[in-house]
């Protein structure tokens, strides 16, 4: 596959068995990446990239996974049009669990996948890779949620007012911060260990965890769970 | 050629580019001014930033041979501004360093405490006799982990310690490390143990003082209203009739949801604090409401219906309703104490010495080799249907006898029956197509040696696992019901009555003149009929 750099993603519990998933990036950070998943960790399978209806159909549909990647889900329960539009295409009006797993994983990577301030850079070119000199997030920094970006092009960034935008450092600041999260309050930071670590855990989807050493380099987020969104999350706080 | 003169125009080697002689080798004097001049350049201090050139480039040069990255060329400008904030970084060092000695340190004095042996020789005599029955948390650690769930080692090793300390400090007879909550600021990891008998009293006597206290409150109360019943018969505001609904009693220490006492603590090193007892209108709120835990114990709880507590009956009241609904064990390994009581009272069960454990392949795959061991809990919050009326008998005073009657009548609730305490787990009811356990076998590479492990799907992190007569169950959660319908929070009752409607007060459209005219027609029709009968004058009153 001529990755670079290979990590596993994480793993989302369906009710037959588990999706074991890992993605690999070549040398462009912020390229689309690559997913495989893997029901036993020996046979991998590479998931194609879902398309834009694929998505929206994919955000339907509720309940857990089944754990078997053919099944099919019946369209004509969730979305008539959707179902309609397929059965005149001359498809049968089905979304195969694979289509579903490849659609959450996107979802989850764009809402809730997190780097922390620094770890990137983002050269004049505009190609985006690791930050050598990044050395971890102090203890002070490591406690604020506005230390910590997500992983996706930005869509908050030019909202901010001038005063803000002075602050920014363009090569380190290119991203959403997680302070403007909605709704507030989705995040959970702890310390563990003595504050040797700290943990976020997004409220949001539950499952999704990112750690961090703060004064070191090592950050990283993985997910373990259900493949659900947390819809109640307003009723919760 | 001797030494230039000044005017010559080939002197002027400090300023390059000048010099039409560049090809000839300056002298080497000329060329030791022309040093010195670009060293005192590079020496200016900068006005901005009190830095010179000179010292920077060296510290550049420096840091560079020193550490030797690769690829320098390319980041020659961030090694650069490194060496700049480290000049400013210096003054703060010693600050900064004390400030982030403390939250480590704290956290490894806490850790450090348990460590420290408390046992004395003497004591060990007593302890042999009555020793509790601290729980192997890491052997459990091991069989869960096979299947991939549980704590870090240290973790567990710690909880472990900590529940050996808390085993000291409280009466205890049975103990189980429960498993942990995470919550949005802080987690807690839960112990569920079992007093000695007569421990418990305390709270016992506590509550019944607070039930007497209510009671004359409401004797008090009555006798008010009575007196000022006689008194204002004239002017007083409608008195609510509205009752509400007798209070169920919670079940006792000891049965039922109350059967086992929890301790919870946010860290392990950190004191253990009791939970109290849950009350039946607890598990029903509970059960309508859907909150994260902060993982402050007195954290309020603001939702509707408004939940009679906080976080600590909260946490309380979802871990009773965890328990009963997944833990389970292999069928057979508790029987009834008494053959004959297996009505709802025969809470009591014991380990039966004649399990033969069922091989792991079939504890698998069939679902009716597990059983639940904690009774479930009934509608009204309990887990032994209790039928309120009965109580409300005796605060009613004699003057509501009637509306006594019409409680009976109409509240007459159907006893509710819960399923016999050890059910088979296939009786559990999936929700939708989705099956209720999901059971699996910890590895299927080597077969006899695989541990079978349930997942439950009602309450997403409960786990349980058996491997030959060993069994345990845990739970690693958030704390809440899988719900594959988005959670729906409770409506507002509808508005009261505020008066009875009748023909009195209802409006009604006032007739229209033609109504009001033919009604009169109608009406000199009839008295001059009478008038022809009669002799006297018709009176007309409209």
């Amino acid at each position: 596959y001529r990755f670079e750099r290979v990590w596993f993603w994480g793993c989302i519990q369906g009710l037959r068995g588990a999706y074991y998933i890992a993605e690999g990036l070549g040398p462009d950070r912020a390229a689309p990446r690559s997913r495989l998943y893997s029901l036993n960790c020996l046979d991998w399978s590479l998931l194609t990239p879902a398309t834009k209806e694929v998505l929206a159909l994919a955000e339907q549909l509720k309940g857990r996974f089944q754990g078997d990647p053919s099944f099919e889900y019946n369209l004509a329960e969730i979305n008539a049009e959707a179902a309609a539009r397929l059965t005149e295409g001359g498809r049968e009006p089905v979304i195969k669990e694979e289509a579903r797993l490849i659609a959450t994983i996107e979802q989850i990577d764009r809402e809730v996948g997190i780097v922390p301030r620094g770890a990137f850079v983002k050269t004049p070119l505009g190609s985006v890779h690791e930050n050598r000199h990044f050395e971890g997030l102090s203890l002070l920094e490591a406690k604020k949620l506005s230390s910590y970006f997500h992983f996706t092009e930005p869509a908050n960034l030019k909202n901010k007012t001038l005063l803000e935008k002075a602050d920014l450092d363009p090569s380190t600041d290119f991203l959403d911060s997680l302070e403007h999260d909605i709704p507030r309050g989705s995040w959970s930071i702890q310390l563990e260990k003595g504050s040797t670590v700290v943990v976020l855990r997004s409220l949001l989807w539950l499952g999704l965890t990112f750690y961090h050493v703060p004064m070191t380099k090592q950050f990283g987020y993985v997910y373990f769970g259900t493949g659900e969104k947390n819809l109640d999350l307003p009723f919760m706080l | 050629h001797g030494p230039y003169q000044p005017q010559e125009p080939g002197y002027g080697l400090d300023q390059p580019g000048y010099s039409p002689y560049e090809d000839q080798i300056p002298d080497p004097q000329a060329r030791m001014l022309a040093i010195k001049n670009a060293k005192a350049y590079l020496l200016k201090t900068s006005t901005r930033s009190g830095l010179n050139l000179y010292d920077h480039f060296a510290n550049i040069l420096t840091k560079i041979l020193d550490e030797q990255p690769a690829n320098t060329v390319d980041i020659i400008e961030d090694i650069s501004k490194d060496v700049k904030w480290a000049q400013f970084r210096k003054k703060m060092d010693t600050l900064r360093d004390e400030h982030l000695i403390l939250p480590t340190f704290e956290a490894a004095e806490k850790c450090k405490a348990l460590f420290v042996k408390e046992i004395g020789e003497d004591e060990r005599e007593e302890l042999d006799e009555e020793m509790p029955s601290l729980p192997n948390v890491m052997e459990t650690a091991f069989y869960f982990e096979q299947a991939g769930i549980g704590l870090d080692k240290d973790e567990s090793y710690y909880i472990f310690l900590s529940l050996k300390n808390l085993i000291n400090v409280q009466p205890i007879q049975t103990c189980r490390f429960w498993g942990k909550i995470l919550g949005l600021e802080m987690n807690y990891i839960i112990a569920e143990v079992q007093l000695h008998e007569g421990e418990g009293g305390e709270e016992e006597e506590a509550g019944e003082e607070e039930e007497e206290t209510v009671a004359e409150g409401e004797k008090e109360m009555d006798e008010a209203e009575e007196e000022g019943e006689e008194k204002e018969k004239e002017a007083e505001p409608p008195k609510s009739t509205y009752k509400p609904p007798p209070e169920i009693p919670k079940e006792e220490n000891g049965t039922g949801t109350n059967k086992y006492i929890y301790f919870v603590c946010n860290e392990p090193g950190k004191p253990w604090v009791k939970l109290p007892p849950v009350t039946p209108a607890q598990i029903v709120c509970a059960r309508k409401i859907k909150k994260f835990f902060t993982g402050r114990l007195d954290a309020p709880i603001v939702s509707f219906p408004p939940f009679p507590g906080n976080e600590a009956n909260y946490l309380r009241a979802q871990i009773a309703r965890i328990s009963a609904g997944t833990h389970v064990s292999p069928t057979g390994f508790y029987q009834f104490a008494n053959e004959d009581e297996e009505e709802e009272e025969g809470d009591a069960y014991e380990e039966n010495p004649e399990f033969e454990p069922p091989p792991v392949v079939e504890m698998v795959e069939s679902l009716a080799t597990w059983a639940h061991h904690v009774k479930g809990i009934l509608k009204q919050g309990r887990c032994v249907w209790i039928n309120p009326s009965q109580k409300s008998e005796e605060n009613e005073e004699e003057e509501d006898e009637e509306e006594e009657d019409k409680e009976e009548e109409e509240e007459e609730q159907q006893e509710e029956r819960g399923l016999p305490l050890l059910t088979l787990i296939s009786e559990d009811e999936g929700m939708k197509n989705i099956p209720a356990w999901t059971a699996q076998a910890s590895t299927n590479l080597i077969p006899q040696y695989s541990v079978a492990i349930l997942q439950s799907n009602r309450w997403p992190g409960a786990y349980a696992f058996a491997s030959g007569r060993k069994f345990d169950n845990i739970y690693f959660g958030w704390g809440h019901k899988y719900s594959p319908e988005s959670h729906t929070p409770a409506l507002p009752p509808p508005a009261q009555a505020e008066y009875p409607s009748g023909p009195g007060i209802t409006e009604t459209v006032d007739p229209t003149v033609e109504e009001e005219i033919a009604f009169r027609v109608a009406q000199e029709e009839a008295l001059a009929g009478e008038e022809e009968e009669g002799e006297e004058e018709g009176v007309e009153d409209d």
